[in-house]
């Protein structure tokens, strides 16, 4: 059976866990589509429909202690590593309830007791980040391991380079997660690299560069947990390539009229969360009752967690003096 | 016992590195047994004793500064150098859009223990190895400047600096380091100091009163600090009575030391070595106009670089940096005309 040694690996209940986890990236996204076209939700989305596999694959093969960063899209990170529907959702309202109490918002998701930097919204940028968390790491000669994630777009540009090569030279314990979601907002990738593959950039830094399907969450979380491991035995970084597409647009209003529609259907075909089911029903994890009764049960979740950033009381507008110094206290 | 800044500065590191397991060097050239020590040999010898933790890169600066951001939310208090202060606009997204903006933004979940040190000032290199890039860093909130221009302040500051829970940003003078060797500068003036054996800080936002005096406010930092008592020497001898304020933290800034100054003086005169245009001198201005336009027997003056890039030519580059002959000249002509 395939992936039948990650199935017994992992066990039922944490596989069951992977599918809930990535039913509830799905359900959030799409509810959270309808409330911002709605205009009942301030601020901008960015939205990770049909990658679940990718955060979800990653962050099974982390421990708690592990680090991620993420990018302008991050509520499929967050939620696959550990952070609640509630404190993601308050923060996309702006609330102090909010992951990070508003000041955040939806493209700066952090939660740094589940070990989520604070996402960074400029491309590229927090592959350096990570590498220098994977340094911190390094030096206190801890076995953690730092993983950045960031799209196709980002290998274009300079800070993927610097990262790369920093951490190849500093044998650093960091793993590079490119989503090679096939698009850099309406960019298609066929217009911005001459290659086929995002891993095969990995040997110009004497990387090991890997390929997964990014449809596949077993797939993926082999693949990640091999490159993890190897950072965590100390041998250094790894690129990590996930095949993957976004169902949606870039963000907000964007209708993806950029892409091929046998394109979208046939990336749809292969969606990871059927496939998934299909899985664990084969392996007699999860019966179709039971699936169904985890969607309901997410679905419930998703609309509480919803309802109650709502209501949950708006920052006051004093707040934003706060939480930029530790102190600008002078000693006299 | 003497040191020069360059010696002061490396000092100070040494301490702190012996003192806390978490504080490290990232940067260029830094540790290469048989190279410099950095630029400006602020780390040489360093990485006999701390090999792991004098970290040479490749020459990254997004990198540098981005591992010096990510290490430091993991709690370790990296020091991150480049080579010429104009090189920090490499880097300038990590600094500008994730070191300073990082705490904010997570709520106050993460906090950034780092110090950046950067060498300014025009010293014979042309315009890309000679800005003094105050202003571009003074305009961001979340990270602190400072500014040292004697070897006791640099001690002091970096010392501040690194047991600081906030970025700081330390700007050093090429012509003050007192460099030897092979990376020794022409044209230096003598920034060393006695330096007391006890383990004294100087408080980031705390300026200090070089010299006191009753006609004018002469507010000043790094090299033009040093110019400026010049001047002030000269207008003694001819009865103007400077009273020199050397910030040493540009932020936060000692805004009451200068105040309580003008308050006495009535006049003020601001020299910086950055162009004049959206410069130091426009906020401090600003600052002392807002707060005690009543106590002003003068309108405010300020002496700075012309709003051009730095020349190479040593003719137009001593023209470019305010020299204590046209500082005292200023001085001269604001006090005799009010």
């Amino acid at each position: 059976m395939k992936h039948d040694k990650s199935i017994s690996r992992l066990g039922a209940e944490a596989l069951r866990g992977m599918y809930r986890r990535m039913l509830e990236i799905r359900t959030l996204e799409d509810k959270v589509r309808y409330l911002f076209l709605e205009g009942k939700m301030p601020g901008t989305i960015h939205q990770y429909v049909g990658m679940e596999a990718c955060a979800v694959g990653v962050c099974s093969a982390l421990k708690e202690t592990d680090v991620i960063a993420s990018t302008h899209r991050p509520n499929g990170h967050a939620l696959a590593k550990g952070l609640s529907l509630e404190s993601i959702l308050a923060e996309l309202y702006g609330k102090s309830s909010g992951c990070c109490k508003g000041k955040g918002g939806a493209m700066h998701l952090a939660d740094a007791d589940k070990g989520m930097l604070p996402a960074v919204a400029v491309v590229a940028a927090n592959m350096p980040i990570t590498a220098g968390v994977a340094l911190a790491f390094k030096l206190r000669g801890e076995k953690r391991t730092a993983v950045s994630f960031f799209g196709d777009g980002a290998s274009n540009n300079g800070a993927f380079h610097e990262a790369l090569n920093l951490a190849a030279v500093l044998e650093l314990p960091v793993v590079f997660v490119c989503e090679n979601n096939h698009y850099a907002a309406s960019t298609s990738i066929r217009r911005t690299v001459r290659i086929e593959n995002i891993a095969d950039r990995a040997g110009a830094y004497g990387l090991p560069g890997i390929i997964a399907d990014g449809m596949d969450v077993l797939d993926v979380y082999e693949k990640a947990a091999a490159a993890i491991e190897r950072a965590r035995s100390g041998g250094g970084a790894s690129l990590l390539e996930l095949k993957t597409f976004r169902y949606c647009g870039h963000s907000r209003r964007d209708p993806n009229n950029y892409m091929d529609r046998a394109e979208v259907e046939e990336w749809k075909s292969r969606d990871a969360i059927p496939a998934f089911e299909k899985l664990l029903i084969e392996a007699e994890v999860l019966d179709r009752n039971g699936a169904q009764a985890i969607a309901a049960e997410v679905d419930q979740h998703v609309d509480r967690a919803i309802v109650q950033a709502q209501e949950d009381p708006e920052p006051k507008a004093q707040d934003t003096f706060s939480d930029l110094y530790v102190t600008m206290e002078v000693p006299r | 016992m003497k040191l020069s800044i360059a010696e002061a500065l490396r000092k100070g590191i040494r301490d702190e590195m012996e003192r806390d397991p978490r504080v490290f060097c990232i940067g260029e050239d830094i540790g290469i047994p048989g190279g410099y020590g950095g630029a400006f040999t602020v780390t040489l010898g360093l990485e006999k004793d701390f090999r792991d933790r004098i970290i040479d890169t490749p020459i990254s600066e997004t990198g540098i500064f981005g591992a010096a951001c990510g290490a430091a939310m993991m709690g370790m208090r990296p020091i991150a150098d480049v080579q010429y202060g104009d090189f920090l606009f490499c880097a300038m997204d990590q600094i500008a859009n994730q070191i300073a903006k990082t705490r904010y933004m997570s709520g106050g979940q993460y906090t950034l223990p780092l110090v950046m040190r950067a060498p300014v000032g025009a010293t014979g290199r042309g315009a890309q190895h000679a800005q003094s890039l105050e202003p571009f860093f003074l305009s961001l909130p979340g990270i602190k400047v400072v500014a040292p221009a004697t070897a006791y302040d640099a001690l002091g500051l970096l010392r501040a600096a690194v047991r600081d829970e906030d970025p700081v940003l330390m700007f050093e003078h090429k012509l003050l380091y007192g460099s030897k060797g092979p990376r020794q500068e022409t044209g230096v003036l003598d920034a060393s100091s006695e330096i007391p054996d006890e383990d004294y800080v100087v408080p980031i936002g705390r300026a200090v009163v070089r010299r006191e005096g009753a006609d004018v406010t002469v507010v000043a930092h790094l090299l033009m600090m040093h110019h400026s008592l010049a001047a002030a020497t000269q207008l003694e001898a001819e009865g103007i009575s400077c009273e020199v304020i050397d910030p040493r933290s540009l932020w936060p800034l000692d805004t009451d030391r200068i105040l309580n100054s003008v308050r006495k003086t009535g006049r003020v005169v601001i020299v910086e070595e950055s162009p004049k245009q959206w410069g130091v001198g426009a906020e401090i201005a600003a600052q002392i106009a807002e707060a005690v336009p009543d106590c002003l027997l003068a309108p405010i003056r300020r002496v700075a670089a012309p709003n051009t890039p730095a020349p190479f030519s040593p003719v137009m580059e001593t023209f470019y940096v305010p020299q204590p002959q046209r500082i005292a000249e200023q001085i001269r002509s604001l006090v005799q005309e009010y």
